[in-house]
């Protein structure tokens, strides 16, 4: 190896070349556009209180700017890129995973504090004290809606005092001629009525014809007063059901009741303890990890998944092994003809993408008309439930992956027995030993070792091998008595997807914690991995 | 040639040949079973592989052109199968362009420079690479549902996410070529630099010319490893017709209504272009599948 002009970090001088003193300045410039960009993003994540967002192209631009400025970085401005998006998509990802286990982010506690609040501020609700009757009367141009204001005004409380002032004690209103055939929600502007307009009202069962049309009218009087339809005979206001009190309470109107900000469990709760959803985001600290452990409901189930997983895992590289291994020592035989169009048609699984031939094996092992049970049932007749019975299930799940897995193993043997070296085999023949001696005593010690630490890759891959569980049994059929959903089948990659994506109550908190227990799993087989293979770099 | 031959050689070879002939059987039965459903009339027939009532309908469907049956019924295709080919194919190229462009300038600097923190920087990579992006899918939903809110192209159900998303992927590529490059000897691109050449142009003009074949593979590896991609795109794509093959695919054999002989048709379509690329560049895609990894 030697060292570059770059990596020594010399000055460039300027160029002799007009074209590739431009080159630089466009260059300059990009890299300066890219910079303003990112920091434009971090302003925009900043203002929508998006810290760690911010926080994350912050120092995305920073190093983007310092890289590429500083001429002793030269090298680091080759990897960049390629660092630079393992960072954004990998590490960025595993670290906000590992963040959210600690936290109850699920889709219940899923907006800021501050988006919660602004939703509750915006919620309505109609105040029944004050109530007016109407009455429909048709004209030429269409129909008009008359109001009149019913029973004594009240006397007490807020909500009505900013009523009163809204209504300026005007207690007649009517609308301009209206066309109540589409029932589209609408606004309508209401005006203060000296008297009823002339002619007769509609009787009460045109105006039940009418319903749904009355039903979608906001109407709005001039001082912005809201009215909708409460009952057949009656409009009523709509009031802003929340208001802030100085303290940041929220002070429900219609329920007369207190609510604050309980920062433990992320929601507005009342006095007694009752929860307003939606709620935000809070740490919660090791919550979702004590319930894996902890409670009953989702121990049992993450323990049986968790004992499948590492079964699963450790059978598919153990038949695919024994499998590709096999088909290797035949393949490799001097004597054999045909060599190289065996080798091409047992690779073809391979060859074809894992999402087709997952679901070919999921149409062939239907239980009532794929082709699997029919020639079973000829055969043997039995119909076995690929799909229902647990046992068969995962059987099915092993059955697919060998299918799946061996063309690989296959491809990792055939390359290592290949550089045995031939005259070990000589020298067992002349003493005499057999097919079976030879794998036993020559290839077998000679390629372990070199394949262990792609064993370990193809048991961590398989460990979590999400898309051949989600194409083929979906995690199915389903553990009893889980309180997330949980399957038979279910790898623990497939069970963190369901429970994030799947269950109605998106248990993102749980999932992550789940996902970190896995991360932590798969670091020590990487490092493992890493050690066996002794990499040098 | 071994020079002791053992006896009764016939009868072992015999024997190969047939438990060979035998498993490559089982092995092939639903490839060919499914090119034969492909043919066959209805969605639930049953036969020999050969299909006894030959019918063009699934394929028909599967292309996209209505059909109408003997009855004078008219089937429409139920799903977009050539759009869905096409979002795949769109994804998978520019992603894996990306992933070239990014792999291989990091590769260079890999192999030809000495910097600060470049042992922990690859050992890293290989270790970050055994992370599935399954466990992080929350995360990176996350990521995209805000960016979407500033930058439209990057947001939930846009192929701009899934292209970029797959970006994180490039550390397999990088050892990849930073082999390949070390095995080319340094020396001309010095010659090229005593010469007056800068390090970006004894790069490009010197050593990419002669890695070109290590650059088709990584393409040819990136292109198939996003074609067949599917946890990520199952999340971030939503809209049926933003779907790629591996999401959409699977819906003709939801748990209700399973379309055997539509998927049947639309399976062949699909994956008959991918298996020839594959098989025609097996012996380097092979290379770098196997070795690729773990080579030091």
């Amino acid at each position: 190896m030697y060292t570059t002009n770059a990596s020594r970090g010399l000055p460039r001088h300027r160029s002799r070349y007009p074209a590739e003193r431009y080159t630089r300045w466009a260059l300059r410039g990009l890299v300066a556009a890219l910079v303003l960009a990112l920091l434009w993003l971090v302003l925009a994540f900043h203002l929508n209180g998006q810290p760690i967002f911010a926080l994350l192209f912050l120092v995305l631009g920073a190093a983007l700017g310092v890289v590429f400025t500083r001429r002793t970085l030269m090298s680091h401005r080759y990897i960049f890129p390629a660092v630079a998006s393992m960072a954004l998509f990998v590490i960025f990802p595993l670290l906000y995973t590992v963040g959210i286990s600690f936290s109850n982010y699920s889709s219940s506690n899923l907006l800021s504090e501050e988006r919660v609040r602004a939703q509750l501020l915006s919620r309505t609700y109609q105040e029944e004290s004050a109530t007016f009757g109407f009455q429909l009367y048709s004209s030429d141009e269409g129909v008009r809606l008359y109001l009149e204001r019913e029973g004594a005004p009240p006397t007490t409380g807020e909500a009505e005092a900013e009523l009163e002032e809204a209504l300026e004690g005007v207690s007649r209103f009517v609308t301009g001629p209206l066309s109540l055939q589409d029932g589209e929600r609408r606004h309508v502007a209401i005006q203060p009525a000296a008297g009823e307009p002339v002619g007769e009202p509609l009787p009460m069962r045109e105006v039940i014809a009418y319903r749904t049309a009355l039903q979608n009218l906001v109407l709005a009087t001039p001082e912005g007063l809201e009215l909708r339809m409460a009952g057949l005979r009656h409009y009523a206001p709509m009031l802003d059901r929340y208001e802030v009190r100085a303290d940041g309470s929220l002070y429900d109107r219609r329920d007369d009741l207190l609510l604050t900000a309980d920062g433990e469990t992320g929601f507005f709760v009342t006095e007694e303890g009752e929860r307003i959803t939606p709620g935000w985001p809070v740490a919660v600290g090791l919550d979702n990890y004590a319930r894996i452990f902890l409670d009953p409901d989702i121990r049992g189930p993450f323990i049986q998944i968790f004992v499948w997983t590492f079964a699963f895992a450790g059978l598919t590289v153990l038949f695919t092994l024994i499998v590709g291994f096999v088909l290797a020592s035949l393949l490799q035989w001097d004597q054999l003809r045909g060599k190289a169009l065996y080798r091409t048609l047992l690779i073809l699984p391979y060859a074809v993408p894992a999402f087709i031939s997952i679901l070919i094996f999921k149409g062939m092992f239907n239980q009532h008309f794929g082709e699997i049970n029919l020639i079973l049932d000829a055969l043997f007749g039995v119909r076995p439930d690929w799909f229902t019975d647990p046992w068969l299930a995962r059987s099915m799940l092993l059955i697919v992956n060998t299918w799946l897995g061996y063309p690989y193993m296959l491809l990792l043997c055939m390359g290592l027995i290949q550089s045995i070296p031939r005259d070990l085999y000589e020298a067992s023949a002349v003493d005499g030993g057999g097919p079976l001696t030879n794998l036993f005593q020559i290839t077998l010690p000679l390629i372990i070792k070199p394949l262990t630490p792609l064993l370990i890759a193809c048991f961590a891959f398989n460990f979590n091998n999400f898309v051949l569980i989600a194409l083929l049994t979906g995690g199915n059929p389903d553990i009893l008595g889980a309180s997330t959903p949980a399957g038979t089948t279910d790898l623990l990659v497939s069970y963190t997807y369901r429970i994030a994506f799947q269950d109605a109550g998106q248990n993102f908190g749980l999932a992550a914690a789940i996902a970190t227990l896995i991360f932590l799993l798969v670091a020590g087989l990487a490092l493992l991995n890493l050690r066996l293979a002794k990499v040098r770099v | 040639m071994a020079m002791v031959q053992p006896r009764s050689l016939r009868w072992r070879k015999l024997a190969a040949h047939l438990a060979l002939i035998g498993f490559l059987t089982l092995i092939l039965f639903p490839l060919l079973l499914v090119i034969s459903i492909s043919f066959r009339e209805g969605n639930f027939a049953t036969g020999s592989l050969i299909p006894e009532r030959f019918s063009l309908e699934h394929w028909s469907l599967a292309l996209g052109i209505p059909w109408e049956r003997a009855d004078g019924t008219v089937v429409q295709p139920p799903f977009p199968v050539l759009l869905w080919l096409w979002n795949s194919v769109k994804v998978a190229i520019v992603s894996s362009l990306l992933i070239v462009l990014l792999s291989t300038t990091s590769a260079y600097a890999f192999a030809r420079m000495r910097f600060a923190g470049k042992g922990p920087i690859l050992k890293s990579m290989l270790i970050f690479q055994m992370f599935p992006a399954v466990l992080s899918l929350v995360a990176l939903y996350a990521l995209f549902d805000r960016l979407g809110q500033f930058v439209g192209w990057l947001g939930i159900n846009t192929h701009g996410a899934l292209i970029v998303a797959s970006l994180g992927a490039v550390a397999l590529h990088i050892w990849t070529i930073k082999g390949y490059f070390e095995s080319i000897d340094g020396s001309l691109e010095e010659a090229a630099m005593v010469d007056g050449a800068s390090t970006w142009q004894a790069f490009r003009y010197i050593l990419l010319p002669l890695s070109l074949p290590i650059l088709m593979v990584v393409f040819i590896l990136a292109f198939v490893m996003s074609i067949m991609e599917y946890p990520m795109a199952s999340v971030l794509l939503v809209d049926e017709h933003k779907l790629t093959l591996a999401v959409g695919a699977q819906q003709y054999l939801a748990d209700h209504n399973q379309r055997w002989g539509n998927f049947a048709a639309a399976a062949v379509l699909s994956g008959l272009p991918i298996t020839l690329a594959f098989l025609i560049c097996q012996r380097w895609i092979i290379g770098g599948l196997t070795a690729g990894g773990v080579k030091g």
